[in-house]
Parts: C-alpha cells; structure tokens; sequence
C-alpha cells in the first residue's frame, strides 16, 4: 500500500535483531530462559548439572525426530507414523546389540532401515499421489501391529557393554545433545542455503508454481521422506541407546510429542514455512517445562495440558502476526 | 433522477490503518436506479472504500447516510439489513451446497415450528432467478459444478434474496468469458431499471463506459472526483487515476523480427486444442487474443509443458524437440507468465528474493549450496529494473499488491534468461501504471531480440503491443493479421464467428 519508492536495500542489523526477537525462534529462546530462570530461583537444583543432562539426554532423540518431521511439515506433508517407526527401529536396533553382531551394526542398520520404510511412505505420497496423513495412517498400524506382534511385547535387556552411545560423554556432554545440536545447525544450514532446502519451502508454499519454475514436486517431496526416515532412525538410535531396556513397545503419543514439537517450533502446517532451530528450541521448552513441573511440585501429567496449551499459544501468536500484516494492506 | 434522494451517500470518509491513511476523505453516493463506478489504480482505497459501505470497516471520521438518514454499521450483517449488498471477487459460496441453500444461506425461510422451509426456498430462488432473466440454472444444482458466471448469478441472487437495494460488484468480469459478461451487463441493467443502485468496480474502462451513468475516481486514498460518464473521455479518466496524462498508452516500437525461434505445428490436447500452428520470431510480440475457452491458456501450457502435446510437432530454432514438462521448457529457453499468479506464479510465503531465484536456483548454485551474494544482486537489480514497491528484498510477496506480484512472476521468468517468453494476461487485474510498467519492459525484451507470444483478453492491449495479432477459437487459429490490418472489430469478429457461420459463408 505504502507508495513509497522506498530504496530496497537489504533490511538493517538493528531491524533484524528486532525481527528476531519476534519470530517464533525468538520467542522460544526468550521462553527457554525464562523458564530456567525463573524455575532455578525458585529450587536451584533445577539447574544442577545432574538434572539438566536428564532433560537434555532424555529428550534430545525428539528433537532429532522433529527435524525430519519439520522438514516433512514444511513441505506440505505430515508423518503421524513416526513414534511407531522409532519403536520399530529401536527394537531392530536393540535385537542385533543381543543379536553378538558388531555393535556398529545395531548403529547403523536401524537408520538405513528407517529410510527405507520412510521411502515406501515417500514414494505414495510422492508419486501416487496418496495424501500423506492417509498413507502414514496405515503406515502407523502396519509398524505398530507389526511391531507387538513380531515381539509379543518382550523386553530387550541384557544390552551389551558399550552399546549405550547416548550416554557417552564427550566433553561432558551426553553424546544424544551433540547428535542434537550438530544435527540442528547441519539441518538448518541445509534447509537455508541449500538449492534442494529451497525447493521444499517451494514445494510446501505453491507445489504448482514451484512445478512450473521446474522443480520436480515429486522427487522433492520423496526425497525429504527419505531424510526423515534418516532422522527417524537417528532418534530410535539415540532412544534405545539412553535406557538399560528396551521395551518393544511404541513409545505413547510419541508422534504427537514430535508433531508438537514441529508446530510449537513455527513450522506451518499447511507448509511453505519454518525452520528447524525452531522446532529444536521447541523440543528443548517441552522437555524444560516437563522436568519444571516435578520442581514445582506439579503432577508431570500435566505437562500434556501444558503442550496443548503451547501449540493453542503457538496458533493465536501467528495469528496475531498474520493480522498485524493484514491490516497493512 | 437528479432528484432523488441517494440510496446510500459517504461524506468525508477517514479511514486508517496502521502506518497508511487508506481514505483522506472520501465522498460518495449512489441513487436508485444508477450504475455508479468506482475507478481507482491498485491500492487508491477502493477495497477500503466498498469495505466501509458494506460494513466490513467502521470509518475513522466521515458521515454515511441511507435514505437521508445517518448510519453507522458495525458488522456486514448491519449494512446488508439495511439493503447494502456486495459481491467479491473471490465469491464467497459454499461449493457442496445447492444454489437455493447458498442463496438463502442464514436467512431461509421458516416453517412454523423453526425448520427450514425447503419448499420455500427453492421456489423463491426460482422466482428471483426468473426476475434476473436466468432460466437455466436449476435450484437444486450444486454450487460447485456451476461455471464462473452461473456462480456469480448465484451471488447476484443471493443479494436480492435479502433485498439489497444497493448491490456493490467489485470486478465482477474479472474472470468471465465474453459472453458471460453480456449476461452479467443484461442483469445489471435489468436491475438498474428496477431501481437498485450499483456500485460497479472494474479495471477495463471500456466497460465503464458501456455500462455506467457516472464515474468517482479515487487515487491514494484521496477523491479525484465524479463524472457523468457522457461527459469524459479515456484518456481524461486514465490521467485522473494516475495523475498524469499518459500520452501515449503503448510505447511505440519498430519491429525487427529476426529468424523464426519457435515453431509449433498441429499441437492438440485432447479437449482443448485442436490442430493449432503457429510460428514465432525473435524481436516480435505475437498477440494471442480469444474468447476464454477458445484455447488459449491450453496452447501456451502445451508449448511450456504443463500439459505436454498429444499430437503434434514443436521445434525450436528449425529443431524438433520434445517439451514433457516445463523444466524441458525451460531448458530450451521458453519461459512462461501463468495467468493466474497467486496459484501457478508465486510462492506466496516466500519473500521477493527467494522467488526471484526459484527458476534458476540451479544456477545460481555453487556444488549444493545458493550463492547468496549473487542471489541478492539479482534481487537488487530486479526490483530497480522493474521498479518492485517493497520495504526490502526480504518482504515476503504474499504483501505486495497485485502489479508488484506480477513484476516478480515476471522478474523470476526473466532471470532464466529465455529467448522464447510466453505472457499470459501479463496485466489482467494490476493497476495502470504497473501496467505501463510491464508494457514498457516487454517492448524492451523484444528490441533486444526476445520473441514475446502474449495473451490477453484486453483487445486494446493486443492492438496496443502487437506486431502481429493471431486469433484462437474452437482450439485452433483461425486468423492472423498484421499490425497495420489489426483492427478491433476485424479481431473480435475473428474470435466470435461460430464454425457453423464460417461454413456456411
């Protein structure tokens, strides 16, 4: 509206900062701090460095799984098959630990296998043309059926020495957190630099006027199923790696906790928008907020209500935002 | 007709949004019985100006009147009580229903125990669809299978139904054939003798001069002032939107067609096409002008590969070559101006600089990675070159108005560096100077030896930048003309001639 012939130069540090501060990431690492603060005023030991490694290395395996997801969102798609695919990973990758085969192995294989089945969702949605949350509805029956089924819901303990890689400490640092923030920025540096992570915005904002700029919508959207499947089986990694047992049981709601986590994160859910710090801080405030309840002296059942609440904040800040930018026209 | 009261009349109407005074004092009124348009480029307040009438905005100052009496409505449902009825562009109907629910829609008539009367309902929407002269739109028909133009009269029907004596049409031939819009004039004047008064919104002048009784220019949110409309000329109402008088509309250009670039001979697409040839050559703007639905938009989506040919051959510079998707055309050099840019042009939540690149992000990358630096410039250089009216190149492009979405769309074609570009309705619905705009960039293209193949319903416009006008019906070309022997009617009858006529002759 503003008819100004304005200069259009790249916007100034002083207005990026500020428009940092307001965007969801922004928001969500102001909430992070805040939440620590306060919560370590009122009982220090929220701040120990026994308690936040528990918030961060029991966690971190779903922020790696909302990367993926992000990714999957972003693109105009959904995955509500993912928690059943961790079950399913962590199981195979917990049986070949037991299994005497070399533990690299029960490192690697779960990942290849989660690209694999992600690439069977993939390829319906992308070239069949099934909607996704049609296809990964079945897909999230087949593994858990499958999975219990293949079980009969035994446990996996006995878990060799060295198998654990999530705890590993490097630098003090719970291995599943490195994996976390390495993953994070990777991601998100390919998500923004990178001609493929265009594409995906592309794809998710107007997949008809990406087709014809002559991007290929299908192979796009195949493709960021298969990196999801990569990620799905990075988290069972780091899921399985953290506990003594595994349980050949899907972890409950996992996918909606994953889900949360992509939304809470900013990633639009009718696609095109997002990014996946955004979803990581996201993931982190969950797990923050969850460990937060039990300092002050709250049922931790409560932390669902409180997720519910973080992605009905989440909606009414967009909105807001969006009619802030309406009224400008 | 002097005398009468005005139907609905706005006094010194102030409206502000955050950072933009979008009325600075707006006055306007509209009797029973008149068509009264509304004429303004993009963003000159018109929207805001229909949104106060219709009770969507509450002025910041000003007075509205309905019959002489002062009003102030504080929802839609205020000012539609009071007789005040609008029709949207996008129209606003509900696709799964009939036309006699939509029509009714939350206010159906009643049985006595609350129900809804459907016996009622459907009769009264026939008798309305009788009054407007409609007789094949059947009641019980669902929205959604309706055309553009039977939609429309549904609208038109539904704001009888609750007996709007003041009906406000924002671009209501925006996306109608030709022969839908003599339908909607027929209604319109139907309803003017009646004695409903009609706000008529439109960007095609000639239309205002075919239909209206007075004209109220607005531009950046200031009244310019009202006309009858026997009293003004084109270009004097042009020089009113913009403020300047644009002496010469087209930019004049000497032609200088090099060899033949693109040749396409006997493409179809079953439904669409038919057995259509034709041959472009480099520096040359070829006016593609048809009735909508004569295949048009379809012939230009099979030379860009959206809907690659069933039969056929197309060659470019003398080669045979096949198009199976747009990346293939693009490939070769061809690139393509959808007609619509919010659903086939743009990534609406992108900002201008990442859609600018979308086309060529393959070149601009180094091993996996976008080259930002040149990434930026190409923004830079585009939104000078085009003149972009954007805070930066990072505003995301959903924001721009309508003439500034298309620069991008066009911009983003442009990087490609094509030889062979294709426009469809390059300035359908954009204001007139971003018209002029693009008008002035085409010309530019074609002197650098660009072959530019344009479509477009506005027949001044096809006269106005064509070297050669070929005309479409029926899915095939059935007449070409040289600038010199172009002339409106000899197109507009080339396009309108049913194949019964022409064997007949």
């Amino acid at each position: 509206m503003a008819a100004t012939m304005a200069l259009p130069a790249r916007s100034s540090a002083g207005s990026r900062l500020r428009r940092f501060v307001f965007s969801q990431e922004g928001i969500l690492l102001i909430a992070i701090i805040v939440l620590f603060v306060a919560v370590g005023a009122y009982n220090q030991r929220f701040l120990s460095a026994n308690n936040l490694s528990t918030i961060f290395l029991g966690n971190a395996y779903i922020a790696v799984a909302a990367i993926g997801m992000s990714m999957v969102i972003v693109s105009g798609n959904i995955d509500v098959s993912v928690g059943s695919l961790i079950g399913v990973l962590a199981t195979i990758s917990g049986t070949i630990a037991v299994s005497g085969l070399p533990l690299w192995l029960a490192w690697t294989l779960p990942i290849l296998a989660g690209m694999a089945i992600s690439a069977v969702s993939g390829w319906l949605v992308a070239y069949l043309r099934v909607p996704s949350i049609v296809v990964t509805l079945g897909m999230l029956s087949i593994l858990k059926g499958g999975l219990i089924s293949v079980t009969e819901g035994a446990w996996i303990n006995n878990l060799p020495e060295g198998y654990h890689l999530a705890q590993l400490r490097p630098l003090g640092v719970p291995m599943a957190v490195w994996f976390m923030i390495v993953l994070t920025a990777l991601a998100a540096f390919w998500m923004r630099y990178s001609g493929f992570g265009r594409s995906i915005y592309a794809v998710g904002g107007n997949a008809e006027a990406a087709r014809l700029a002559g991007i290929d919508r299908a192979r796009t959207v195949f493709i960021v199923f298969v990196i999801h499947g990569f990620f799905a089986g990075v988290a069972a990694i780091l899921f399985a790696t953290q506990l003594s047992v595994i349980q050949s049981t899907v972890p409950p709601n996992l996918e909606l906790t994953v889900i949360t986590a992509s939304v809470v994160g900013g990633v639009s859910i009718l696609g095109g928008t997002g990014t996946v710090i955004g979803s990581t801080l996201a993931a982190i405030l969950i797990a923050a907020i969850g460990s937060s309840l039990v300092f002050i002296n709250v049922s931790p059942y409560w932390l669902r209500a409180v997720q519910g609440l973080l992605i009905l904040l989440t909606v009414l800040a967009d909105l807001a935002r969006r009619r802030k930018r309406a009224r400008h026209r | 007709m002097t005398a009468a009261v005005p139907l609905l009349r706005l006094e010194g109407i102030v409206k502000s949004f955050p950072g933009v005074r979008a009325l600075r004092g707006v006055s306007f009124d509209v009797r029973p019985g008149e068509v009264h348009a509304l004429l303004g480029e993009n963003g000159a307040g018109k929207s805001t100006l229909i949104k106060v009438m219709s009770g969507v905005h509450r002025p910041d100052e000003g007075r509205m009147e309905v019959d002489g009496r002062p009003v102030d409505f504080g929802s839609p449902q205020e000012a539609q009580a009071a007789g005040i009825a609008a029709i949207y562009q996008e129209l606003l109907l509900f696709p799964e229903l009939s036309v006699a629910e939509n029509v009714f829609m939350g206010h159906a008539p009643r049985l006595s125990w609350g129900g809804i009367d459907w016996d009622q309902t459907r009769a009264r929407t026939a008798e309305i669809l009788q009054s407007l002269d409609i007789h094949d739109l059947d009641p019980d028909a669902p929205v959604g299978a309706l055309s553009v133009g039977n939609r429309q009269r549904v609208e038109i029907a539904k704001a009888l139904s609750m007996n709007a004596r003041v009906l406000i049409m924002d671009e209501p031939t925006a996306a109608l054939t030709e022969a839908d819009v003599e339908r909607l004039f027929g209604i319109v004047r139907r309803l003017r003798e009646r004695g409903v008064g009609i706000i008529y919104i439109s960007h095609r002048l000639v239309e205002i001069f075919d239909l209206a009784d007075r004209v109220t220019v607005l531009r950046d949110g200031e009244y310019v002032g009202t006309h009858a409309v026997k009293d003004v000329t084109e270009p004097q109402l042009i020089s009113m939107m913009v403020g300047r008088t644009i002496d010469q509309l087209y930019p004049h250009r000497t032609a200088n067609p090099g060899k033949v670039v693109l040749e396409a001979k006997n493409v179809a697409y079953p439904g669409t096409v038919e057995e259509a040839s034709l041959t472009l050559r480099a520096g040359e703007i070829v006016g593609l002008a048809g009735l909508v639905g004569s295949g048009r938009s379809e012939l230009a989506q099979i030379l860009f590969g959206v809907t690659p040919a069933s039969a056929g051959q197309i060659l470019v510079d003398g080669q045979p070559v096949t198009i199976k998707s747009p990346a293939d055309a693009k490939r070769l050099g061809i690139a393509y101006v959808p007609e619509d840019r919010g659903t086939q042009g743009l990534i609406r939540p992108m900002r201008i600089r990442h859609n600018v690149s979308l086309a060529v992000l393959k070149e601009l990358a180094r091993f996996f990675f976008i080259d930002r630096g040149r990434e930026q410039e190409l923004a830079r250089r585009d939104i000078e070159r085009f003149k972009i009216r954007a805070s930066s190149m990072d505003q995301v492009v959903g924001k721009l108005s309508g003439g500034n979405q298309q620069k991008v769309v066009l911009a983003k074609w442009l990087a490609t560096r094509p030889r062979i570009l294709i426009l469809d309705e390059p300035t359908r619905g954009i204001d007139v100077g971003a018209k002029a705009e693009i008008h002035k960039i085409m010309s530019e293209l074609a002197a650098q030896g660009m072959a530019v193949l344009m479509i477009s319903s506005e027949l001044p416009e096809v006269l106005g930048m064509s070297d050669r006008v070929l005309v479409m019906r029926e899915g095939r070309i059935v007449a070409g003309f040289d600038r010199a022997e172009a002339t409106q009617e000899r197109i507009a009858a080339a396009m309108m001639r049913s194949a019964q006529q022409e064997r007949a002759a």
